[in-house]
């Protein structure tokens, strides 16, 4: 077992295909690659992965694959995927992954842009999407699949089976001069290669062609598997879209410098059962699929017997105290310890054994921001859950959490040897060893990513905690100032707020106010719930909203929320002073959300401008009509008095006083 | 790129079951009345009508759970009065029902592995031993299935039981279960009955997909007649236990006597 950087001191090392060469000749016999099919786990070894990317590669160069030629990737977490990603770096040629989900004109734009010669898909769903804009794509020859169902009876003067070709190619290799020639290839490859070319998701915009090289793929893989101490015997689930430079990092980069196994699911139905088979030693996921498990076992805990129930909530009870401070080596009691060793024994463990997460050593989580409970949960139990902050740009990672330094409100400070910084307006900028060389064909907007002393601009603004972390609160654009000049970022204080399981929406002002102030939506299920064991009725979500009991318990919330801004030295003086609670829910279909779920700021306040009015005027209620768009189709004129309150601040803590508190 | 539409290799050929004049009494009860038609190897052919048409039964007398009173019936080319089940099955003709008949207690996977029995020739002597040639034989029948697994996308419920799993999985399981005899004929009991619309369109495009795919002839019975018009090749109508149309689907749907039926004219 020996870190990633060590196996390769002289830095020789900097292509993919020369990695795989690498590990076949070190470690031929570690699995490399796994695929549940049929219901069996099938491995490859990495002589087996050598050998079948070899024959890829040299299926590609008979299709007239060369240097710098594309080659796009559609389908799911597939072994012969991957290999298509190596076999078109072995030959020079730039693979790129397409988001397998993409409806056939969002995949001819980018098979288009990328000038993509040849196409790997997984099976006919992805055959059929490309054939049907095929016409409008001269430069595409041929598509290669992966899935022969349904596909037999199509014309295949351009379509091929890849186990067909695979199994020509490895005919024609059996000729030693046409081997060698082949194998010669991957000394060709040279660090300034282009790698691999990941499609931006273009929520702003034209989706770009984000093009790493790659040197600096691998440099920066290097660079975290040495951090989290990856090695060989390191295995994780590969179920990330792999268009998505999570799964491209994460997944392949990491593992083909750590020399590591990636299991390929058996579908995207079957995850969460894969997960617990494979039993990964590192993991990611977003925040919501943390979320979404939490849930289910609460649920499942409310259908078990009294005495268990008891258990399981002593048990977290005590994990919520000591689990945390166990994982970080703190000094705790050693009652502390053995009961906690007790808690392993009889829930701690069983529990991660049903997520899947019995052997993780490493697992991340960002995207979004998490909450403490829901992020505290998990490692609690003595799941090492940390946060990174990252983009396509930067090849993933920008900062990330060192283990025993973990918190829920930060991303932890710049990755190994990045460098990070805050520009004047806070947004925050960086240079990283992945760093991207350039957007494909779009050196204007090449040029618009970057300062003039090479930093990426992220776009999203950021402030550094007193130890050093990146806190990020929100884009760039979005944050503005208060009067007096105080910071106020909206998504900042919206997440803070959205934490609470009875706020499900929140919309944050103060850009050029004096005050800030929020407009809630409260979550109809558990507030109905809270309302139910209080004996509240009502009939209708508008009724509820306008209680006075529900504004006490929200009141409450913004309380929290204020006491918890208060700690912050940037953040004390943008403290929620008024809320009220909207008499309809946040809707998409009423322009008040984007289809992704986020708010629209600007929309809501021109829509409930009296509302926003009466947030500023100091009146404690407005009046508001407002037309709204039924479930089918009708439109409907919803009149209302809303009440608005008033909440009181809390006074700055100084942070020398919290450490004194602490101590 | 053109994706020229090569005729599957089985289109429909050779005549596979034959009935002719068949007629069917429950005491005083005529549930089928002298009807005859044919099914060729590869095709889908439905089989319609109002409620109380005869449909049922006359998937009964075809897989002999139902001994007609007068008529014969060829099957690939051997004529026969009386037929039980288990020979049919035999044959090569499985079912699905129109209430789901599967054991609920099992898991998907062994509900399926029970399709299979038929062609478990291992006595039991053999089966006693968890080592041995029954065992290796296991290994093939659960390969087999796992294929089926993998072609109905039923990979997410292997190992729940059925009883937990809603309706419209059920159906495609019970699907299953019938695909894992290796049929040559295929009988869907009303495939797609109370199901919603997107559980009826997957069972569509698995309907057509094993025809395509397995080249299995497939004679169904469905109550939703747009369902049937978009999937068959030829439509049988019943009404009252007679036939009143054959034909292929434009042909039917334009047919006075099947628009009558089913609007319900006095007869």
């Amino acid at each position: 077992m020996q870190s990633g950087a060590s196996r390769d001191p002289e830095g020789a090392l900097d292509t993919f295909p020369k990695w795989l060469r690498h590990h076949a000749q070190v470690r031929g016999a570690r699995p490399a690659i796994r695929l549940k099919d049929r219901g069996i786990w099938r491995t490859w070894n990495w002589t087996d992965t050598h050998e079948s990317v070899r024959a890829l590669a040299h299926a590609l160069r008979t299709l007239s694959i060369g240097v710098g030629d594309k080659v796009a990737i559609v389908g799911a977490n597939r072994p012969a995927l991957y290999w298509g990603i190596t076999a078109a770096q072995w030959l020079r040629a730039v693979p790129v992954p397409v988001y397998a989900d993409a409806v056939a004109d969002e995949m001819a734009y980018v098979i288009e842009n990328a000038d993509v010669k040849i196409a790997l898909v997984q099976d006919q769903e992805q055959v059929d999407k490309i054939l049907s804009i095929a016409a409008r794509l001269p430069q595409l020859t041929h598509i290669l699949y992966d899935e022969e169902r349904g596909l037999r009876t199509y014309d295949h003067s351009r379509l091929h089976f890849i186990a067909e070709v695979m199994a020509k190619s490895r005919a024609a290799l059996a000729a030693p001069a046409m081997a060698r020639e082949l194998d010669d290839a991957i000394d060709d490859g040279r660090a300034d290669d282009p790698s691999i070319m990941l499609y931006t998701s273009g929520t702003t915009g034209r989706s770009k062609g984000v093009v790493l090289s790659a040197g600096r793929s691998v440099a920066a893989a290097r660079d975290t598997v040495e951090f989290d101490k990856l090695t060989d015997q390191d295995e994780q689930l590969a179920y990330l879209p792999l268009a998505w430079v999570g799964d491209h990092y994460l997944n392949y980069a990491q593992m083909f410098v750590a020399g590591g196994c990636m299991a390929c699911p058996e579908s995207a139905d079957t995850v969460q059962q894969d997960l617990r088979e494979i039993g990964p030693t590192f993991y990611f996921a977003p925040p919501r699929v943390f979320e979404s498990l939490l849930t289910r076992v609460m649920i499942r805990m409310e259908d078990a017997g009294a005495l268990k129930r008891a258990i399981f909530h002593h048990f977290l009870g005590l994990a919520r105290r000591w689990g945390e401070k166990i994982m970080d080596g703190k000094r705790v009691p050693l009652h502390a310890r053995l009961h906690y060793a007790l808690g392993a024994l009889l829930v701690y463990a069983p529990l991660k054994n049903v997520l899947g997460f019995s052997r993780i050593r490493t697992a991340y989580t960002a995207g979004e921001a998490i909450g403490q409970d829901l992020f505290s949960f998990y490692r609690s139990l003595g799941l090492n859950l940390k946060q990174l902050y990252g983009q396509t740009e930067a090849f993933l990672y920008v900062t990330c959490q060192a283990d025993g330094a973990v918190r829920a409100d930060t991303v932890g400070p710049a990755a190994p040897n990045v460098s990070l910084r805050l520009a004047p307006d806070g947004e925050v900028q960086f240079k990283s060893p992945g760093q991207f060389v350039e957007y494909y064909k779009d050196p204007a907007k090449t040029a618009e990513a970057l300062t003039d002393d090479g930093f990426v601009k992220t776009g999203d603004a950021g402030i550094f905690d007193e130890d050093g972390q990146l806190k990020i609160l929100d884009r760039a654009k979005d944050v503005g100032r208060l009067r007096d000049g105080t910071l106020f970022a909206p998504k900042y204080i919206e997440n803070k707020l959205k934490f609470f399981p009875n706020i499900k929406e929140a919309v944050a002002y103060g850009d050029s106010r004096d005050f800030v102030t929020v407009m809630l939506n409260i979550e109809l299920a558990s507030v109905g719930n809270w309302a139910e064991r209080n004996g509240i009725a009502y009939a209708s979500y508008q009724e509820i909203a306008a209680h006075p009991r529900v504004y006490a318990l929200i009141a409450e919330h913004v309380r929290e929320v204020n006491r918890a801004l208060a700690r912050e030295a940037q953040m004390a003086g943008a403290q929620i002073r008024r809320f009220l609670i909207l008499p309809k829910e946040l809707e998409a279909d009423d322009g008040e959300l984007t289809r992704t779920q986020k708010v629209r700021r600007g929309f809501i306040a021109e829509r409930y401008a009296t509302l926003c009015a009466g947030l500023y005027d100091g009146s404690s209620a407005a009046d508001i009509a407002t037309e709204v768009t039924y479930e089918d189709g009708r439109k409907g004129v919803l009149a209302a008095r809303v009440r608005i309150e008033d909440v009181d601040v809390d006074l700055p803590v100084s942070h020398e006083i919290l450490r004194e508190r602490a101590a | 790129m053109s994706v020229a539409a090569v005729e599957p290799a089985t289109a429909a050929g050779e005549t596979l079951l034959k009935v002719e004049n068949v007629s069917l009494s429950f005491g005083g009860v005529r549930a089928i009345r002298d009807v005859s038609f044919d099914i060729r190897r590869g095709e889908i052919r439905a089989i319609i009508g109002p409620n109380g048409a005869g449909k049922t039964s006359m998937l009964n007398v075809i897989n002999g759970f139902y001994h007609p009173q007068a008529g014969r019936i060829t099957y690939k080319g051997a004529t026969r009065r009386r037929m039980r089940p288990h020979q049919a099955a035999a044959q090569g003709v499985a079912r699905t029902f129109q209430n789901v008949a599967l054991f609920k207690g099992m898991t998907t996977l062994d509900n399926i592995l029970t399709g299979r029995t038929l062609r478990m020739h291992k006595s039991f002597f053999w089966q006693l031993w968890r080592y041995g040639p029954a065992l290796n034989e296991e290994i093939e029948h659960r390969k087999y299935c796992e294929e089926i697994i993998d072609f109905l996308e039923i990979e997410r419920i292997r190992k729940e039981p059925v009883g937990r799993l809603p309706y419209g999985l059920q159906k495609r399981v019970e699907l299953g279960r019938a695909l894992a005899m290796q049929p040559d004929l295929l009988l869907l009991d009303e495939p797609m009955a109370g199901m919603n619309l997107e559980e009826k369109e997957d069972m569509s495009r698995f309907i057509l997909d094993v025809n395509a795919e397995f080249g299995t002839t497939i004679a169904l019975i469905e109550h939703d007649i747009g369902v049937v018009m978009d999937l068959s090749d030829r439509i049988v109508v019943l009404d009252y236990g007679n036939k009143i149309a054959d034909g292929k689907p434009d042909e039917v749907r334009s047919d006075q006597k099947v628009i009558d039926a089913y609007l319900g004219v006095v007869h």
